[in-house]
């Protein structure tokens, strides 16, 4: 057994969990900041220089709430909803390459936690074993309210996946792999995967929008008609870890769109293989990812902030009439120019 | 069909062509829209820091004037509590001794006088009623309070500060329109 690699995957898992953590909890600042200065607002600005210390005025909030469980609601699953959203929303990270291998301590150190064949795919599994937070949060809180906005939500999760799954069906049919870290590779290499699936990469941030029920898509929050949905009857941390797992998602997405369509580390028109592999190389990549996928996570709340809600049939409707038409189209286009090209 | 005026605008009932159900190109109008309010001028102002000035006519917190030498003015004569539409006005008077002719400026002064903010409707009817001009309402507003008996204002806290001990608070405290009247 090599502990030496224990030990590297371990603080790696560490770092990248935190580095999640922290995200989330500047994305909900930097949400509250967009949202002000586009309605003409200033937003926070009391709690430190720039309001950049209300995160830490909010979670301690919402460790200070009185923690509401419900007499009728299952217990065990009421616990169990909002952890699971966490873990889930956690999860995806694993497989993401985060850098190019770099030389530490006379040792090879690859970016990744886990560089596993069917990347992809995991990423895939995860991301659909999130709607598991909202249901089990949902069902257990014996409302009907939140029951209604966890069925939404799962079926508006199973339909956008489609259309996402096929999108990836011809990202795959590009490079030839799940593997992340080979795509990452092909796009160093070449040319952007962007360049190649334009409108795939369009419905693939269409549905990451729905996957992370953000708006125009956050039918299963719903302010106004169903009284916040899912989280309704969740007070103190337990909310908080709901809304933390929807900020976590938002930039695991954006890492994931970055990964798979704009060359995840990889810095436009520098060869950056040339560089060797000394350490601030591997953290000039993981910079150039983290400003691909905070500029994603920036552009998921400029959308919250500018359209309505979808209505409910309109949101199907653009999922199985729109999406999914489209998706199969790209997928089938691809497949025709590849043969052609005998790529 | 004729309109009333020249702004109205037909509404488009037309089904949504192919382009238009796609949403995007809309989307991204609508988003240079909110882009470009994001470099517009914030409407907010800071408050605590910078304060909106109120009209000169504004009618706030109530003061207890004293004179240039810094004697009271009120003699409590209740004139002010008669014409307090809320009752919110209550006095006590009291003679003056010797030796305190340095304190209150005529012979009655007012050794209780409270009103409470929760029953002021701040209309200025004891100003208006005064003939010492002994209490004038001046243009600051009741601050929030933990607890009603905050609210009941002692002397202590509506008399002005002392012109010849503290020029500078007795100033600011007159405000504008008292001391443009002076």
């Amino acid at each position: 057994m090599d502990w030496a690699i224990l030990l590297e995957k371990a603080i790696l898992i560490l770092a990248v969990v935190t580095v999640s953590l922290v995200i989330a909890m500047y994305a909900t600042w930097a949400e509250r900041k967009v949202a002000a200065v586009i309605q003409d607002r200033r937003g926070p600005n009391r709690a430190g220089p720039f309001g950049l210390l209300q995160p830490v005025a909010d979670g301690l909030k919402l460790f200070m709430k009185e923690e509401i469980i419900p007499n009728s609601s299952s217990k065990f699953l009421f616990i169990a909803g909002p952890a699971l959203a966490m873990i889930t929303a956690l999860m995806t990270s694993a497989v993401i390459p985060w850098g190019p291998a770099v030389n530490l301590f006379g040792r090879d150190i690859n970016l990744q936690i886990a560089d596993i064949n069917i990347g992809m795919l995991y990423v895939f599994g995860v991301v659909s074993l999130g709607v598991y937070g909202i249901m089990i949060g949902g069902w257990a809180s014996n409302n009907k309210f939140s029951l209604l906005a966890a069925i939404r939500g799962a079926s508006q999760m199973i339909s956008y996946e489609l259309a996402m799954g096929l999108c990836l069906i011809a990202v795959l049919m590009l490079t030839g792999s799940l593997r992340l870290s080979v795509i990452v590779g092909e796009q160093i290499g070449g040319l952007w995967n962007v360049v190649y699936q334009p409108l795939g990469f369009m419905i693939f941030f269409v549905c990451a929008l729905a996957e992370c029920n953000r708006t125009p898509f956050d039918l299963p929050e719903a302010e106004n008609e169903l009284n916040f949905g899912y989280h309704q009857e969740y007070s103190s941390m337990k909310l908080g870890f709901y809304l933390f797992a929807e900020y976590i998602n938002m930039f695991i997405s954006g890492v994931v769109m970055s990964t798979l369509y704009f060359g995840g580390y990889d810095i436009p028109f520098v060869n950056e293989a040339q560089w060797g592999n000394a350490w601030w190389v591997g953290l000039v990549g993981f910079g150039v990812l983290m400003a691909k996928a905070l500029f994603f996570v920036f552009v998921f709340m400029w959308i919250r902030w500018t359209i309505p809600r979808f209505r409910y049939d309109q949101l199907m409707n653009l999922g199985w009439k729109g999406l999914i038409p489209l998706a199969l189209l790209n997928m089938v286009a691809t497949a025709v120019v590849i043969l052609l090209l005998n790529k | 069909m004729q309109t009333l005026t020249n702004r109205a605008k037909l509404v488009d009932r037309k089904p949504m062509t192919a382009m238009e159900k796609i949403y995007l190109w809309n989307i991204l109008k609508g988003m240079i829209i909110t882009f470009k309010h994001i470099f517009k001028k914030k409407a907010t102002i800071q408050y605590p820091e910078q304060k909106r000035s109120f009209s000169s006519v504004f009618r706030g917190l109530q003061i207890l004037n004293r004179d240039e030498e810094g004697r009271e003015r009120c003699t409590a004569c209740g004139l002010c509590a008669v014409a307090c539409p809320a009752e919110a006005i209550t006095m006590e008077g009291a003679e003056r001794l010797p030796g305190e002719e340095h304190l209150y400026r005529e012979e009655k002064y007012a050794a209780r006088y409270e009103i409470n903010m929760l029953r002021c409707i701040f209309c200025g009817l004891c100003e208006e009623a005064c003939p010492k001009d002994a209490i004038y309402l001046s243009q600051t507003f009741a601050p929030a309070n933990y607890s009603r008996e905050g609210f009941i204002y002692k002397k202590e806290d509506l008399l002005i500060p002392h012109p010849k001990e503290n020029p500078e608070a007795y100033r600011k405290a007159l405000g504008e329109r008292k001391a443009k009247n002076n």
